[in-house]
């Protein structure tokens, strides 16, 4: 640890999240009829901020363990290591990018105070599914992002869409819950124990069977967090339906939490060696996996009318490309860890870019100009700075240079091939292809179409600042991680290359 | 470091331009743009270095940072200039201001966004010329189309969605097969280079270190990458049959973009053809050289005759860039110091010159507001400065002695006559020369019915000269352009420094 701090500090990030969350609720009892909710959003911004600075320094102080290695707490069920951190900086950064963005788009919700705690309580069990070494507390961590997720989805109460999608999003979600436990059940009757390590050096014996349907039962539960096939089809209508600001926390950090539990539980828990010996290959399936939705998501996104569901589409993709991570490994491959590390970096760049996106959306919706391309058309003429900060997150989301997207997408699939997973990388390139179709549309409606009516844009009415400030922030980041990309892509190949 | 300011000086002014108001966006982003150009010319004053840059020369003004590691390879922020790139960046920043001044007239609408982009795209211009890196290099390379789609789409003519849709997407292919190519190369270089600085790679190629990648011979590898970069560049230069996209890009963009377009984009095309199919590939290069010349010819004639048929004075122009690009080709695939060093400043002498004449069409334009040959007679009546130096412009298209554009044919000509790695070459040659003749054919028709004679054209306004600041860019674009056809060695002895070792084949360390 740090200089002989108690070892609970490795878990600063996560306290001062949860800390954060009960502060906005005193925040709320101190002041509860107040009908500004900007201390709500400085309250949790500055606390989401204060969470990534202790992510960062806990990072760059050299590890958090005298030797650089993970901290390990409460008897095994807690390891803190730098993929943790390197996931809970995504967490941070996505709670406080929606958090500002929140300040203008709930500004005549007749009660905001919920919605920052509620995220705030969902970043909290993210960072703690970071950290989990034991199944135990993955479900519970899981269950902690998932129960603020699905009110956070049908919080417009008046709105039906936003109802119908919280409903449906909790149906789908509680039935991948009871999957993803009963899959643990069966992982604990066939190898005794709940402890990552201790499982993978568990006798399996006789059960490879029930071990093998625990491990598909639990693939079905990743699927669902991170929105793949074949439980993503809650992803469109949930993401639709829910305000902006949420489907931006979900799209971009809640599907991370997901790829952190697929990345350090699969490898650590059911090591490669094992899964091939014990015919659990858990990486074929996520190869499947991964090629059907990566393609799945980015053709139904070629073909949708309203920017937000073609959005939603576009993270199935997304998702598709980040299952590259735990797909194109090999027993001893020459670049597993340099594959998931890739993986992990385009997680971090696309939290970044996906979220200023749905921000953009978010500003689109408090404007009131509409939800298809043609509703956009036009726009940037009268905001032409958030619509710069659009172009970049659709060229960055297609992958094209000069962006971050272009550095994220080109090393995960240079990885791939180094582990001789070409017929992967070559479909996710094609993917990408296609990809600028339909991204490029939004560019086009916004800045080349002409607006419908002369008095289109006249809805463009207010200059929301918070959101601006969100939106151009994160579009800064996406951009400035070009450059920046190389301690990035170093600290997430060092991550995920302690795992094998 | 003065490179990088330059091109943070385009940068930082795109942003500051992009901010500003309307009103005064047009006079910042000229004011800006001069400062590249005053710090281009230093550069040119104290330029010294000599031999080619990816083959062992000697790189002036270089500065290598590491900037990530990717595969084992490294990836830097490598800059610099040689003989060859010198004369484009110079072109560059010489032509960007020009061509904001004369976007004054006809950009009445997004000011500030439409200058923004023009700095935007002169940055990641500067940015192709200079980059040695080739990850480096691709971010620039492909940043330039960005820009260039949005001035197109907002500010080009009515189809100028599906121009610049097509001209997205075009280059935007091209790119990808060029990146495949390339990374191929680099894949088969296995593990004798350390890095994607194009030097070292170039010099690892010719040092015979390609291997077999995926169980294909390294002299595959080498023809499919050739092939596939060949393709990925012709796209941009273009050659025939890949020029489909030109004529839409360059009718439909406004004046400034056309100037840009034509003066500078296409070039980076054939210096990226230059730069790895011809320097990095030279075997392959001349295993290819009777079909690439003959693509060169076709490029020559086809692209002439295309003009000829046109009745819109830009698309005349347009082609005839086709047909200017073809001798680029023929000059570089014939492999002598001329033909090379020629090519290289053809380059120049034509993005100078198309530049002009795109410009001086925009100024007509803005002033009749139409471009098609039958609409308008005995414009030298109204606008005669305007007409003069169009003519003149097009008497340097045709090659006149004393400009620019004779010098850079005329190297050709001499580097192709004599050629020994091209067979047949003087046929080629005369194939070629006769393309000036329909060069001059479709150019003198053109302007003879269109600027001379009796005054005739229909408009409910009088039309009178220009504005000081649409003639003035013109008037210094002639000057230039005579003065590099007078004194051609002020660029010439550089190029043919950096070409010579090209066509020596590599000298490490040399």
């Amino acid at each position: 640890m740090v200089n002989g701090l108690p070892a609970v500090t490795a878990l600063l990030p996560a306290l001062i999240l949860a800390f954060t969350g009960l502060a906005l609720l005193l925040v709320d009892t101190v002041r509860p009829d107040a009908r500004s909710n900007t201390s709500m959003a400085v309250v949790g911004a500055f606390g989401s901020l204060a969470a990534l600075a202790a992510t960062v320094w806990l990072t760059a102080s050299g590890g958090v363990s005298p030797d650089g290695g993970a901290v390990l707490l409460f008897a095994d069920a807690i390891k803190v290591d730098t993929l943790a951190l390197f996931f809970t900086a995504i967490f941070a950064s996505v709670t406080a990018l929606v958090l500002v963005a929140a300040h203008d788009y709930f500004h005549d919700h007749a009660n905001p105070a919920a919605f920052y705690s509620l995220v705030t309580f969902a970043a909290t069990g993210m960072a703690l599914l970071a950290v989990a070494n034991s199944l135990a507390v993955v479900f519970v961590a899981l269950e902690m992002v998932s129960l603020p997720s699905y009110v956070l989805v049908a919080y417009l109460k008046q709105d039906r869409g936003s109802v119908e999608a919280g409903m449906k999003y909790f149906l789908v979600g509680a039935l991948s819950s009871a999957i993803f436990l009963f899959g643990i059940s069966l992982v604990y009757a066939a190898t005794g124990s709940l402890i990552l390590a201790d499982i993978a050096s568990a006798s399996i014996e006789g059960l490879a069977g029930v071990l093998g349907v625990g491990v598909v039962m639990m693939i079905g539960g990743v699927a669902f967090k991170t929105a793949s096939v074949p439980f993503h089809f809650w992803a469109p209508e949930a993401y639709e339906g829910a305000p902006a600001p949420v489907s931006a926390f979900l799209s971009s950090a809640s599907k991370a939490a997901g790829f952190v539990v697929a990345f350090r539980v699969f490898t650590e828990a059911f090591p490669l060696e094992m899964a091939v010996s014990a015919n659990v290959d858990w990486m074929l399936a996520f190869a499947i996996l991964a090629a059907v939705t990566m393609t799945l998501g980015n053709f139904a996104a070629a073909v949708q009318e309203e920017v937000k569901r073609m959005l939603a589409y576009s993270s199935i993709g997304h998702a598709g490309y980040a299952l590259i991570g735990v797909a194109a490994l090999t027993v001893d491959g020459p670049a597993n860890g340099t594959v998931m590390g890739a993986a992990m970096a385009h997680l971090l760049v696309y939290g970044f870019m996906n979220t200023g996106a749905f921000l953009f959306v978010a500003m689109a919706e408090r404007w009131g100009v509409g939800r298809t391309f043609e509703d956009y058309a036009g726009l940037a003429r009268r905001a032409p700075v958030a619509s710069t900060a659009m172009a970049v997150f659709m060229f960055s989301l297609a992958g094209l240079p000069p962006f971050a997207g272009f550095f994220s997408k080109y090393f995960l699939f240079q990885a791939a091939i180094d582990n001789g997973f070409l017929w992967l990388a070559g479909l996710g390139a094609i993917n990408s292809v296609v990809s600028l179709y339909y991204y490029s549309r939004v560019v086009k409606a916004l800045w080349l179409d002409d607006p419908e009516s002369s008095s289109a844009l006249d809805a463009i009415d207010v200059r929301p600042t918070a959101l601006y400030a969100a939106v151009i922030f994160a579009a800064v980041a996406t951009v400035l991680l070009l450059p920046g990309f190389g301690p990035v892509i170093e600290t997430a190949e060092a991550a995920a290359s302690a795992l094998f | 470091m003065i490179l990088e300011a330059l091109m943070a000086a385009a940068f930082v002014g795109a942003l500051t331009v992009f901010l500003a108001p309307d009103e005064w966006a047009g006079r910042l982003a000229f004011a800006i743009s001069l400062i590249p150009f005053v710090g281009s010319l230093y550069l040119w004053s104290g330029f010294e270095a000599g031999g080619n840059a990816l083959l062992g020369g000697e790189i002036a003004y270089a500065t290598q940072i590491e900037w990530l590691e990717v595969g084992g390879r490294s990836v830097s922020w490598f800059v610099g200039l040689d003989g060859i790139s010198l004369p484009l960046f110079v072109l560059t920043t010489f032509l960007v201001p020009l061509a904001i001044l004369s976007a004054w007239t006809p950009v009445d609408a997004r000011q500030s966004q439409f200058y923004g982009l023009m700095l935007f795209m002169e940055a990641n211009l500067l940015g192709v010329f200079a980059a040695l890196d080739f990850f480096l290099w691709f971010v620039f390379w492909e940043a330039v189309l960005v820009p260039m789609y949005f001035l197109i789409g907002i500010w080009g003519g009515p189809r100028r969605k599906y121009a610049a849709i097509k001209f997205f997407v075009y280059t935007n292919a091209a790119s990808l097969l060029m990146f495949i190519g390339f990374m191929s190369l680099v894949f088969a270089l296995g593990d004798s280079v350390s890095s994607f600085a194009l030097p070292e790679i170039a010099q690892a190629i010719a040092a015979g270190d390609l291997g077999t990648w995926f169980g294909i011979p390294p002299d595959r590898v080498a023809m499919v990458a050739f092939l596939a970069m060949f393709l990925g560049f012709a796209v941009k230069v273009p050659i025939v049959p890949f020029h489909t996209w030109l004529p839409d890009a360059h009718v439909q963009a406004p004046t400034p973009a056309s100037v840009l377009l034509a003066g500078v984009l296409l070039k980076m095309g054939t210096y990226a053809l230059l730069r790895f199919n011809f320097t990095m590939l030279p075997e392959q290069a001349s295993m290819l050289a009777i079909p690439i010349a003959a693509i060169a010819v076709i490029s020559v004639i086809y692209g002439a005759m295309l003009a000829l048929a046109q009745k819109d004075l830009k698309r005349i122009v347009a082609y005839s860039s086709v047909s200017s690009m073809g001798y680029v080709i023929l000059g570089l695939v014939v492999f002598t110091e001329y033909g090379i060093g020629g090519a290289t400043f053809q380059m120049v002498a034509h993005g100078l010159i198309s530049g002009l004449m795109f410009m001086a069409v925009g100024v007509i334009y803005n002033a009749t507001h139409t471009r098609m040959v039958g609409d308008m007679a005995g414009m030298a009546d109204r606008m005669p400065v305007t007409v003069g130096i169009l003519v003149a412009g097009a008497f340097g298209y045709m090659g006149l002695p004393l400009m620019a554009g004779f010098a850079g044919e005329f190297f050709i000509f001499v580097g192709s006559l004599s050629a020994p790695a091209l067979p047949y070459a003087p046929v080629f040659t005369a194939l070629a020369m006769f393309g000036i003749v329909i060069v001059a054919g479709y150019l003198l028709s053109a302007m003879q019915s269109t600027l001379f004679g009796p005054f005739e054209l229909e408009t409910d306004y009088e039309v009178g000269p220009a504005a000081f600041h649409d003639v003035a860019p013109l008037a210094v674009l002639l000057v230039a352009i005579i003065v590099l056809g007078v004194a051609p060695d002020i660029f010439f002895e550089m190029i043919r420094d950096a070409a010579v070792p090209v066509v020596e084949g590599v000298t490490i360390d040399g």
